[in-house]
């Protein structure tokens, strides 16, 4: 019988031949992602970062993205911390703030590489299944842990795999398509799991591929994996980074999966995830005509150039209906200033919009953007729970970036292929 | 002993607001805002040794720790869910606070039943009904036998800096 892509990765990576489905094996992962929540991480080991110091100055990698600029004194104070514990202990990886969201440097850095192994402080570090690294979130106690022994342990998990077929529609995007999954299987639908995709993966671009594996963990996966194709080799060599330098772990032809999905991506609409989970899916026109009183177009989900660009086309010469907002939050510093040369960024100015400093901004709640009681927000993050955005009587929809941006020049939820139609 | 019953998917969001997430990392910072947004009388009324009864999904949403830290503080004995959102689940390992994935055992639970755990057995009794739970891995064991992720670190150094 032959390996999936979680077998394959964790045989090589333990130096076996094999590994059983179900199996723990001790692992050294390549690179561990934390953020600002590093300052929380080290007050947890301070003495013993005293006595061994860190394990290796490069595994850690370290990105000031989710409260930037400092909202607060205590905030600054940990930024602080952090910067005084990467000077002391030379940690290679470091970003500090306006550089970008934690997942989005990982990605444009070459720091999630094919068949290397990143863990990260993070729910979202899934995302970087989309260059076919094996990456999934642990908390604060396992990251301190991992500063000071370089290892852990992981189950080898079983694999639902996803067969994709044909291509996406105009006006559908990759965050329909992973909606739609979500809505089907529900948010505990793939829980334990490591979710593989195939089939037509050649139509779909690294970004999109970003937007659907970002939200594996939404279903509750443990990895969201693109095995690596000729995209994926053109995605990195346009980052300096050659074949020779990393190794592409494929999956066996007959590896034996959990169970099997077919999604034909022709047939997917447009969608919108209602309040207060991300599993409850409607199409579009069952929502159209919902008032919003926020937009935000961004995030680590959809702040990517092909997103602003998209976004942008719907809004070229158009105006925020009044009464609303829109919010513009990009990736990265790289893709902002991207966005401004291609007149992206003006496009959104002239429309009325504000845009944030590349961050986590309002998308977690504490600052840049937080909802008043009763009002509504319509968002391309991925995420929508109960009080997410700061405030447990308001409401958070969750879209493409084609339907944030229709939506947001009518002040309501509209299908965005009349938009793009005229 | 109470028993705090709560339904499926219970996210991270509900266990313990994001908003918080960069102010509060202690387990005194956290106690006052455990559950804020799902049930604002756990915070006044819960005492050590009660124990949490829940749906599906438990814990679904962020890799935030603090959930299971609070929880851990203020001395919940157990949570027994129909199942756990791995990262929260893997959180409540390097914590030690005991987690009970047993479906048969919540969809029994009716208010005011008599809620018994003897872990080292692997039982849950509810009312007079006795439900089995399977243990955790060995590997597992020895870190939540060290009281903690950080503890079993702890130790691991030791040894190999004594070598």
């Amino acid at each position: 019988m032959g390996m999936t892509f979680i077998q394959k990765i964790i045989a090589t990576k333990s130096g076996k031949d094999t590994v059983e489905v179900g199996e723990i094996v001790t692992i050294k992962p390549d690179h561990l992602l934390t953020h600002d929540n590093t300052s929380a991480i080290i007050q947890k080991i301070d003495g013993e970062l005293n006595r061994y110091g860190v394990v290796d100055p490069e595994l850690p990698v370290i990105v000031l993205d989710h409260v930037i600029p400092a909202a607060s004194e205590k905030n600054a104070a940990g930024h602080k911390k952090i910067r005084e514990f990467v000077g002391r202990f030379g940690i290679k990886n470091f970003y500090d703030i306006g550089e970008g969201i934690c997942h989005q440097i990982v990605y444009e850095k070459g720091l999630a590489l094919p068949g290397t192994i990143v863990l990260g402080s993070d729910s979202h570090t899934c995302s970087y299944g989309a260059v076919g690294a094996l990456a999934t979130g642990i908390d604060r106690t396992e990251a301190a842990a991992l500063l000071l022994s370089g290892q852990t342990w992981l189950k080898v998990a079983q694999t639902i795999k996803i067969n994709l077929t044909g291509s996406l529609k105009p006006g559908v995007s990759a965050k329909d398509l992973i909606l739609q999954i979500i809505g089907d299987i529900g948010s505990d639908g793939a829980n334990y799991c490591v979710v593989e995709f195939h089939g037509d993966i050649e139509s779909l671009s690294m970004d999109q591929r970003f937007t659907i594996a970002n939200m594996g963990v939404e279903m509750g996966a443990k990895a969201a994996i693109f095995p690596v194709d000729g995209v994926t080799r053109e995605f990195l060599m346009g980052c300096g980074i050659y074949k020779e330098m990393y190794r592409e772990i494929i999956p066996d032809k007959d590896a034996e999966y959990l169970k099997e999905l077919d999604y034909q991506m022709n047939k997917i609409e447009p969608v919108v995830a209602l309040p207060h989970k991300v599993d409850n899916v409607k199409n579009v026109e069952e929502v159209e005509g919902v008032d919003i009183d926020q937009f935000l177009i961004g995030t680590c989900t959809n702040g990517r150039l092909s997103d602003l660009r998209e976004a942008a086309k719907i809004l070229k010469g158009k105006r925020v209906a009044g009464g609303s907002r829109l919010l513009i939050l990009p990736a990265s510093r790289s893709i902002l200033m991207k966005a401004v040369k291609e007149g992206i960024i003006n496009i959104f100015l002239e429309a009325g919009g504000t845009v944030l400093p590349p961050g986590c901004g309002p998308c977690l709640g504490a600052h840049q953007g937080v909802l008043a009681p009763g009002e509504r927000c319509l968002s391309t993050a991925n995420r929508n729970f109960k009080g997410r955005m700061g405030c447990k009587e308001a409401e958070i929809y969750l879209a493409s970036p084609a339907t944030v941006a229709a939506s947001a020049i009518h002040g309501k939820i509209v299908d965005p292929r009349k938009e793009v139609r005229g | 002993m109470r028993v705090w019953k709560y339904g499926d998917d219970i996210n991270t969001d509900m266990l313990f607001p994001g908003k918080y997430t960069y102010t509060c990392s202690t387990p005194d910072e956290i106690k006052p805002h455990l559950l804020e947004d799902l049930d604002p009388q756990f915070a006044l009324n819960v005492r050590s040794g009660d124990i949490i009864i829940a749906g599906k999904n438990f814990g679904c949403g962020s890799s935030r720790e603090q959930p299971v830290v609070g929880l851990k503080a203020v001395g919940i004995a157990a949570v027994v869910a129909k199942s756990f959102a791995r990262i929260f689940y893997r959180s409540s390992i390097n914590q030690g606070l005991l987690l009970i994935e047993c479906p048969r055992a919540v969809e029994s639970y009716k208010e005011g039943d008599f809620v018994e755990i003897v872990a080292e057995k692997g039982i849950i009794k509810i009312a007079e009904k006795v439900f089995k739970f399977p243990p955790f891995p060995k590997e597992v064991m020895k870190i939540i036998e060290s009281g903690g992720l950080l503890e079993y670190t702890r130790k691991k150094l030791k040894e190999k800096n004594l070598n």
